[in-house]
């Protein structure tokens, strides 16, 4: 039987989450026995190889661009977790969801105290802002959630291996934290 | 007539109860745990939180508020109250803005506690993202509105235990908020620090400036043992005869 | 203004009430009227002049909804936004209110004339759309009416010479009970030659239980009281009738006020008391000057005040006019706003009748249900539950109003059932009745043979009937609505599940909810409705929860078939950010 394959994603977080996921330390040997990473920023595998079995996304969605992202994981993996505070409620980034979008920019490229003669950054390049940062089940079908800031290395592994063998990722007490 | 005994059913179990308790205190007594947030063993109830609803002879009654009258029948941990209780720990958390990973009191909150213990991974709700302010008038103390429950928990310990009116509310509804006894904020109040006022509130809301999160992730007061555990470690129920 | 004078206009009015800060609630309606709003500033003088804290002061007048913080226009306009209201074309008017001042509702004109604003149903559904026009009720408004009306606020001048400011009685029907003919004092002399517990077991010959909505008998309410220990006993009147949908209060306070004050005089005897109040809505603050003058001749008469009717007894009245919020009709917030509190509902137990004013034992009754017992008492119980049906004796004055062609007020018998009661006012094509109010229940026709009966369909009086044409669950939309803005804000399940149930109605009404969206709203209704402090919240789910339960392909029409619908909307999402930097959106669903 061929390897399930796991795909990660990262959008509006501080990649603390994917750090987590390689604390889990000398497991990751057994991991990678265990399953076939797709895309991931592990691996710097950057498109789907086709559908996959799970993935797992890091961070809130905050411009066009995660929104894309987002759409591409959902459509291609069969169960899409949503890992971290960040990707649950929008985390840290979405402090500025109080701030009208307008004022946030204002503030940190023109009136800030540490600018002198800033633009806002209108470059076609880079994506467009959304007006506040979103958890991601508010813009696609999310099939579990794991919280914590980042979710401990143990979490991810109870949660991965608990899936990968048929199980619902039930998590213990102390494994259950929001920050 | 202040000391009379009387029996209460929990859960099936016999609770025995003097005159003048209320449920929530009874049940405390014999080691038996009713979650809540805005009781405090040292004020008089508020009944502002509702998580320590149980059904009393059937019907749902806040039980830090019900005196206890003898042979009352009360249910308390069933699926159906848990999950309405969590209901409310999730209206709670999307009512402020809550960001956990960046707050002080991470850890030996007692919201946040709550929600570790009725298993709440997420909030199921939408965010009302509030806009709130912040109060950094004063020497000592600051509120930051956002992790406010109003729990009424500052405005009852300032006038029953420090003899004082700091604290009250403004607005109603959803717009109510915690407000000063100052024009000019809190700085403009005569609340000291040593005031119980000043460390009896249950979240980040109302804290002493100056102080960081310095006990270490994993040794905090809610990291590996739930909230009420002190309750419950107390002697089993004593079987009343 | 100077702040001194400012200051003593604010001591002046705090001595006209004794500087009692029981008496917050008056000092603050004397220094609005007199200053217009309510300031920062005269918070801190009000404090000084009643010996409070200024947080207190700031508790309570932040409570109430027609205190303005800010400086508003020389004249109000509160237009009165309750469901009949927009079912009969309040929209229309507002939009008129707009062009004709240049403002949106909710702002002032630029040379402070005139302010607009919504409050929630002022007592008229039957003479809708009404507004509330520096405290004068203008009925049967159309948008026609609108420029003439802010001419009259522009130049200055007092609306109550206009042709709309006139409020029709609409008795439509007159029973034998509430609005039969009156002998002022009959009663009063009856209940003297009898004592305090004979009286008692009258009221319970009769069978008489509470017209304000909860059905409880006021013989045992009474006789709790009464033996209840405290310093002193009192007697309230709720007239607080802020449920949406029902003004047959304002109709008794008009139309038969002596039996009203009769009937409180008779409780006041009955539980021991020497003082009784009338809380009286400030929506109807109007009535005042009438009701005073009522009570003055009642004293001149020997039926009120010291030695009554020769008799030893003393009872007086003193009118107590609120701030404007619904929740104050429920019967503890009623006692708390009293005290000069906000009015936030207590805890029960203890219950009024045992700690209620000043923790003394208070017996609050509505309106009717005090009237009903000085009938009571002038005919005899047994003559009162020869009327009615059933464990519901007596009549009901009903407010029916919505698409009939008869709307007012009907003094019915109980046992009545929907259909004659749609007969009774015209009503033909009916998709639904909402009995009781927002917080009763919303019935199909199937459900039109039931009967006006506490143990079946309990009410305060409201019906509001809907014809078949009506937009149903938008209306349900506005009663849900309504809740969060009286919500009191003091209990979690409430303050917040009473907007989350608007935002998941609308999630649904907007087209974007799925089956489990449903099944998370009916969910999310149950836990208000049980974990809730107060009847407020405990029945803010039902506009919901009702029409689930009796219409429910009305909710199925307008489920997506989605399984999943996000409630995010990507251009919406990106309109802000690209009007600030210019840019356009990219809007088309891109593929790796
Ligand atoms: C939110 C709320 C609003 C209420 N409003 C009124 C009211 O306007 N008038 C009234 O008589 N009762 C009202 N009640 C019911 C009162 O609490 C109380 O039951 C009633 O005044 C008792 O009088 P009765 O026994 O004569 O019916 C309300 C209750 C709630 C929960
Ligand atoms: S107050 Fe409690 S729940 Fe709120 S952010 Fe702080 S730790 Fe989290
Ligand atoms: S500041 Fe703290 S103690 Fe006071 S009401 Fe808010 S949450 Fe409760
Ligand atoms: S149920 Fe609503 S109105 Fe009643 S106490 Fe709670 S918040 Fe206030
Ligand atoms: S603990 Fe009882 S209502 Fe909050």
């Amino acid at each position: 039987m061929a390897k399930p394959k796991v795909a990660t994603g990262h959008f509006t977080g501080c990649f603390g989450c994917h750090m987590s996921l390689l604390d889990i330390d000398e497991r990751i040997i057994d991991l990678v026995e265990l399953v076939e990473f797709d895309k991931s920023p592990i691996n710097d595998i950057k498109r789907f190889s086709g559908p996959v079995d799970i993935g797992i996304v890091e961070g809130g969605v905050s411009n066009d661009e995660n929104v894309e992202f987002l759409k591409q994981f959902r459509e291609n993996c069969r169960i899409l977790i949503a890992m971290g505070a960040c990707a649950l409620n929008g985390g840290v980034p979405s402090m500025r969801n109080t701030v009208p979008l307008k004022e946030c920019l204002e503030e940190a490229f023109l009136n800030g105290p540490t600018v002198h003669g800033g633009v806002i950054p209108n470059d076609p390049d880079i994506p467009n802002l959304l007006d506040r940062v979103y958890p991601v089940h508010e813009v696609v079908k999310v099939d579990y959630a794991l919280p914590g800031c980042p979710p401990s290395a143990d979490t991810l592994w109870a949660a991965l291996t608990a899936l990968l063998s048929g199980e619902e990722p039930g998590l213990p007490y102390e494994l259950v934290k929001y920050d | 007539m202040s000391n009379e005994k009387m029996t209460i059913l929990i859960d099936g179990v016999a609770v025995e109860a003097t005159e003048g308790q209320t449920i929530l205190q009874a049940a405390a007594d014999a080691g038996i745990y009713i979650p809540r947030l805005c009781n405090h063993k040292d004020l008089l109830p508020g009944g502002h939180c509702r998580i320590c609803t149980v059904k009393i002879n059937g019907r749902p009654g806040s039980s830090c508020t019900f005196p206890v009258a003898d042979g009352l029948v009360i249910e308390n941990d069933t699926d159906e109250l848990n999950a309405m209780r969590r209901a409310i720990v999730e209206m709670l958390f999307v009512e402020g803005n809550h960001y956990c990973p960046s707050c002080e009191a991470s850890g030996n909150c007692e919201l946040q506690a709550l929600g570790y213990r009725l298993g709440m991974i997420n909030p199921e709700y939408p965010y009302q993202e509030p806009k709130n302010e912040i109060d950094a008038t004063h020497d000592d103390v600051y509120i930051d509105r956002d992790r406010c429950v109003l729990c009424g928990r500052c405005a009852r310990a300032s006038v029953q235990l420090d003899g004082k009116r700091v604290f009250g509310f403004d607005g109603r509804g959803l717009g109510t908020r915690i407000a000063v006894n100052s024009p000019d904020g809190l700085g403009g109040t005569n609340l000291s620090v040593d005031d119980r006022a000043a460390t009896i509130c249950p979240t980040g809301c109302l804290r002493v400036k100056g102080q960081g999160p310095d006990i270490p992730v994993g040794q905090r007061a809610y990291d590996s043992t739930p909230i009420g555990s002190d309750i419950e470690r107390k002697q089993t129920v004593k079987q009343a005869t | 203004m100077a702040v001194e004078q400012q200051r003593d206009i604010i001591s002046q009015v705090a001595e006209e009430f004794g500087r009692s800060p029981a008496r917050l609630l008056d000092v603050a309606r004397g220094v609005h009227a007199r200053l217009g709003h309510l300031s920062e500033e005269s918070i801190g003088f009000i404090a000084e002049a009643l010996g409070l804290e200024r947080v207190r002061v700031r508790d309570t007048i932040s409570f109430y909804h027609f205190f303005a913080r800010q400086p508003r226009g020389r004249s109000t306009v509160y237009l009165c936004n309750a469901v009949v209201e927009r079912m009969k074309g309040a929209d229309a008017v507002a939009k008129a209110f707009e062009e004709a001042t240049g403002v949106k509702m909710g702002e002032t004109t630029p040379d402070n004339a005139i302010s607009l604003a919504y409050t929630a149903c002022i007592g008229l559904s039957d003479q809708a759309p009404s507004a509330l026009v520096n405290g004068i009720p203008l009925t049967n408004l159309t948008p026609a009416d609108v420029p003439m009306i802010v001419e009259t606020l522009r130049k200055g001048e007092d609306v109550s010479s206009l042709p709309q400011a006139k409020v029709k009685k609409n008795l439509l029907k007159r029973g034998d009970i509430v609005f039969g003919a009156m002998d002022p004092g009959a009663a009063i002399r009856k209940a003297l030659a009898l004592s305090p517990v004979e009286l008692i077991n009258e009221m319970s010959v009769s069978r008489l239980r509470g017209r304000g909505g909860a059905g409880f008998p006021t013989s045992m309410k009474w006789s709790f009281c009464r033996t209840a220990k405290g310093e002193a006993h009192y007697v309230v009147c709720n007239a607080d009738e802020g449920e949406p949908g029902t003004f047959k209060d304002r109709v008794i306070l008009t139309e038969c006020p002596d039996l009203l004050f009769e009937g409180m005089t008779v409780a006041g005897y009955a539980i021991g008391a020497k003082k009784g109040f009338l809380y009286l809505r400030a929506e109807y603050e109007y009535m005042l000057a009438r009701l005073e003058t009522v009570l003055a001749r009642r004293r001149d008469a020997g039926l009120l005040g010291t030695n009554i009717l020769g008799k030893g007894f003393d009872f007086d009245i003193r009118i107590q006019v609120g701030g404007g919020a619904y929740v104050c009709g429920e019967e503890s917030a009623l006692i708390e706003s009293l005290e000069g509190k906000r009015g936030a509902p207590r805890d029960r137990p203890p219950f009024p009748v045992q700690k209620g004013y000043r923790n003394q034992p208070t017996s609050v009754n509505n309106v009717e249900t005090l009237c009903c017992a000085a009938r009571i008492v002038e005919k005899g119980g047994a003559w009162f539950s020869a009327f009615g049906y059933e464990d519901s004796k007596g009549t009901k004055a009903l407010s029916i109003s919505g698409d009939c062609e008869r709307p007012g007020v009907y003094e019915v018998e109980y046992g009545m059932t929907l259909q004659d009661m749609l007969d009774m006012v015209g009503a033909r094509n009916v998709q639904a009745i909402q009995f009781g109010g927002p917080s009763g229940q919303c019935i199909a026709p199937d459900g039109f043979g039931r009967r006006l009966d506490f143990d079946d369909l309990a009410t305060g009086g409201s019906v509001i009937i809907f014809g078949e044409d009506r937009d149903l669950l938008e209306y349900m939309r506005q009663f849900t609505e309504f809740f969060t803005e009286e919500s009191c804000g003091w209990c979690a399940p409430c303050r917040v599940g009473t907007t989350l149930l608007l935002k998941g109605l609308e999630k649904i009404l907007e087209g974007s909810g799925t089956k489990s969206d449903l099944e998370a709203l009916k969910k999310l209704g149950a836990t208000v409705k049980a974990m809730s402090r107060c009847g407020l919240g405990q029945t803010a789910a039902n506009p919901i929860l009702t029409t689930m339960e009796n219409f429910p392909g009305l909710y199925e029409a307008r489920l997506s078939k989605d399984e999943f619908i996000p409630s995010f909307d990507l251009a919406k999402a990106l309109e802000e950010g690209c009007a600030v930097t210019g840019r356009n959106p990219d809007l088309e669903e891109k593929h790796a």
